[in-house]
């Protein structure tokens, strides 16, 4: 069959289309954004959308799967904690048609803002992970997934992190499997999860997680590669391609299903060597369960806690090799950094131009305009995760009364608005709040590479579809000061955000102007 | 093992050369990976890919002192991979420079001395002036595939798989124009 270069997140939406996938869903977040563009471009048999937030994402693919469907829902890391929810019931209700979540961490956080390691929610969830380590196993593991997730009535989670997603490889193709959408049965004890119902469902998938233990030993997922016994290597994701590369000549396990753990397979390897390392980036996952079973093991006292691994590291760790530069250091002058900034008129740059000089508190957000934080505007002052600025500009006021509100804004893209920003705007309605809110609306999800969202008016194939009108929703919610503005106009726009600022009720400001980049 | 790396700033085009770099190699036989950093959409942040080719290859990460080329499209940029480069490596650069914020801003500047400084420490070294080819060309969008002709010289594959390669990944009514540029950079001698 045909190969091709592809990408880890190419490869996976490859593995969705021949297995005969047919709904998949995701909002737009690095290191995962690729997998659902390539599906929207190139395999046009899945009904593929771009949702407003990773929890609808989720809850559209379990819904299809409950109605028969083979399902995929992608997200990172961060998204899938705004999707736990789903994630931890739907593990009780199972599936009809597979079920599939592909999980992108990103160690280092490249692009994020934490680098929680995602594999302690599958435990937690009671959901089957599984790891693949190159573009090809993208492609395998993804369509295994789909099978298990069938067999063992699971959703089953993919995980991959930011090296995984962002290499080329290699990938032989297959056909595609045609499956059929099963019958939606109505079946409310396994469907509806009223507490009477999720206890018995609780015993059932304690039982099913049981069988997959059996499975994660004997799959071909967990694999033992002998070498020398002197020492042994446990290692999983993209840190097998670095014991690989440095530790050619020792045994390895290679843990490809991450949970549940392949108890006996550990305990076969363990017994085959004289010493036993573990190396995976991030926490210790496999090294606690390693050292619970009652087997000694050496992890992360020597492979570092924090950020990716590289071979260096790892052939440091292991081989005491120190590489460093081959050639003198120059030093005679700095070499300048080159950081990412706001393009050259960006939008964004305005706003914050005018909040600069107007020295507000600025509750920021997720989006390009978190790079204001930085140094030349220096005029973001707090940021957590998508939507919080909105709540926790309301916060403020709480805690310190009205006057903090009239030197203080929450700004938030139009992308992420939708995504996480209605709830908190109604929550500062509801509750007596009196901020103002700037939604910068640019017309796109920018920084993950100008997808479309709900308030463009176009879907993730192009088509057009009802634009939410963000005026209209901030009225709707009971925001009796709505003001669109072009915010190039800067001392127009600075008049606004004073008059709004200072106005002892919430008000929206629409600073309405598209990315630059956008075609 | 061969491991080539690509650098350079958001829009010069560095992963797509890396791209082509793989699928010549893949189709004369070899097993490839490649690693790439993906830049957030803000222009003008650092970008590099690594690639590698060989009858079986692990990791997509080049170790350091490891590469047999650094290809870089920036001068810069070339000095953060220095690293990277073998005790015997080629490093290959642009000799175009694009200022980063700190330099536009004023707060820094541009070491003036690079060029100076690699020619004396680096024994293989080759420097670039694509200005003029790509007046020739017509568009400073081929710069990356002017730097891929050059590379080619010293790679073993021939001009037919290149242009294989270019064809399949470029734009159709881009390949006449790559393809130029391909040969520019592959004739390109250092001017006496
Ligand atoms: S991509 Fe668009 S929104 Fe992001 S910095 Fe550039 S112009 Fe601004």
């Amino acid at each position: 069959m045909e190969k091709k270069v592809l990408l880890g997140n190419e490869a996976i939406a490859r593995g969705a289309y021949e297995a005969g996938c047919h709904v998949a869903t995701a909002y737009p977040g690095t290191p995962s954004t690729e997998i659902l563009e390539t599906i929207g471009r190139d395999y046009r048999s899945i009904k593929a959308q771009w949702s407003p937030n990773e929890k609808v994402a989720l809850e559209v693919a379990a819904g299809a799967s409950i109605a028969g469907a083979r399902a995929l829902a992608a997200m990172k890391h961060v998204g899938l904690n705004v999707a736990a929810d789903p994630l931890f019931t739907f593990s009780y209700t199972g599936v009809n048609g597979g079920l599939v979540i592909v999980n992108a961490d990103d160690p280092s956080a490249w692009s994020s803002q934490n680098e929680q390691d995602n594999r302690h929610l599958a435990r937690a969830a009671k959901v089957p992970m599984i790891e693949p380590s190159s573009p090809q196993e993208c492609k395998d593991f993804t369509r295994l997934a789909f099978d298990l997730s069938e067999e063992y009535d699971r959703p089953v989670i993919v995980r991959i992190t930011t090296r995984v997603a962002h290499s080329q490889g290699i990938v032989e193709l297959s056909e595609k499997s045609e499956v059929a959408v099963k019958p939606f049965v109505r079946n409310p004890q396994k469907f509806v999860m009223l507490p009477a119902h999720a206890r018995p469902r609780h015993v059932f998938i304690e039982e099913q997680m049981r069988k997959l233990k059996d499975y994660s030993d004997a799959s071909p997922l967990n694999r033992i590669e002998w070498g020398s016994r002197t020492r042994g290597i446990i290692t999983d994701s993209v840190a097998y391609q670095y014991v690989k590369e440095t530790c050619p000549e020792d045994s390895v396990l290679k843990i490809g299903m991450v949970w549940p753990m392949p108890d006996d397979l550990i305990r076969q390897f363990a017994a085959g060597v004289e010493k036993l390392f573990v190396v995976e980036e991030l926490d210790p996952f496999i090294e606690d369960w390693v050292k619970m079973l009652g087997i000694r093991c050496v992890g992360k006292d020597i492979i570092p806690l924090c950020f990716e691994l590289t071979p260096d590291i790892v052939g440091q760790a292991l081989n005491g090799t120190n590489r460093k530069g081959a050639y003198p250091r120059y030093e005679t002058n700095p070499i300048p950094p080159r950081p990412p900034a706001l393009c050259a008129g960006c939008p964004h740059g305005y706003v914050f131009q005018v909040l600069a000089r107007l020295d507000l508190n600025v509750n920021g957000d997720i989006g390009c305009y978190t790079l204001a934080a930085l140094p030349p505007y220096s005029a973001m002052h707090t940021q957590g995760c998508m939507g919080a600025g909105i709540g926790m500009h309301l916060g403020m006021e709480k805690a310190h009364g009205p006057d903090i509100a009239r030197r203080s804004v929450a700004v938030i893209g139009d992308s992420t608005f939708v995504h996480s920003g209605i709830t908190p705007l109604i929550d500062l309605v509801y509750n007596k709040g009196t901020g103002t809110v700037i939604i910068m609306d640019n017309r796109s999800t920018a920084m993950t590479g100008h997808q479309d969202h709900p308030a463009t008016g176009k879907t993730l194939t192009g088509e057009e579809t009802h634009e939410l009108d963000l005026a209209m929703l901030a009225r709707a919610v009971g925001v009796k000061r709505v003001v669109t503005a072009d915010p190039k106009d800067t001392a127009e726009f600075e008049r606004i955000v004073r008059e709004e600022v200072a106005a002892p009720e919430p008000s929206v400001i629409i600073s309405n102007r598209r990315c630059i980049l956008l075609k | 093992m061969k491991n080539v790396i690509f650098a350079g700033v958001g829009g010069q085009g560095v992963i797509l050369a890396g791209k082509i770099l793989m699928q010549v190699a893949m189709d004369a036989g070899y097993d490839v990976k490649e690693s790439e950093v993906h830049g957030m959409a803000q222009r003008g942040g650092s970008v590099d890919c690594h690639v590698r080719y060989s009858d079986r290859v692990y990791s997509p990460l080049i170790p350091l002192q490891s590469a047999d080329f650094i290809v870089s499209l920036e001068m810069l940029e070339a000095m953060r991979k220095m690293d990277y480069l073998a005790p015997n490596g080629w490093l290959i650069v642009n000799l175009e420079k694009v200022d980063p914020a700190p330099v536009r801003t004023g707060a820094m500047r541009y070491p003036p001395d690079l060029q100076e400084w690699l020619s004396r420490n680096v024994e293989s070294t080759l420097f670039v002036d694509t200005a003029g080819i790509l007046k020739h060309v017509g568009t400073r969008k081929a710069l990356n595939i002017v730097m891929l002709g050059v590379l080619s010289n010293y790679l073993e594959f021939d001009e037919s798989q290149w242009e294989a390669a270019i064809k399949s990944l470029v734009k159709e009514k881009f390949a006449e124009m790559n393809m130029k540029a391909f040969k520019m950079g592959r004739d390109y001698r250092i001017p006496a």
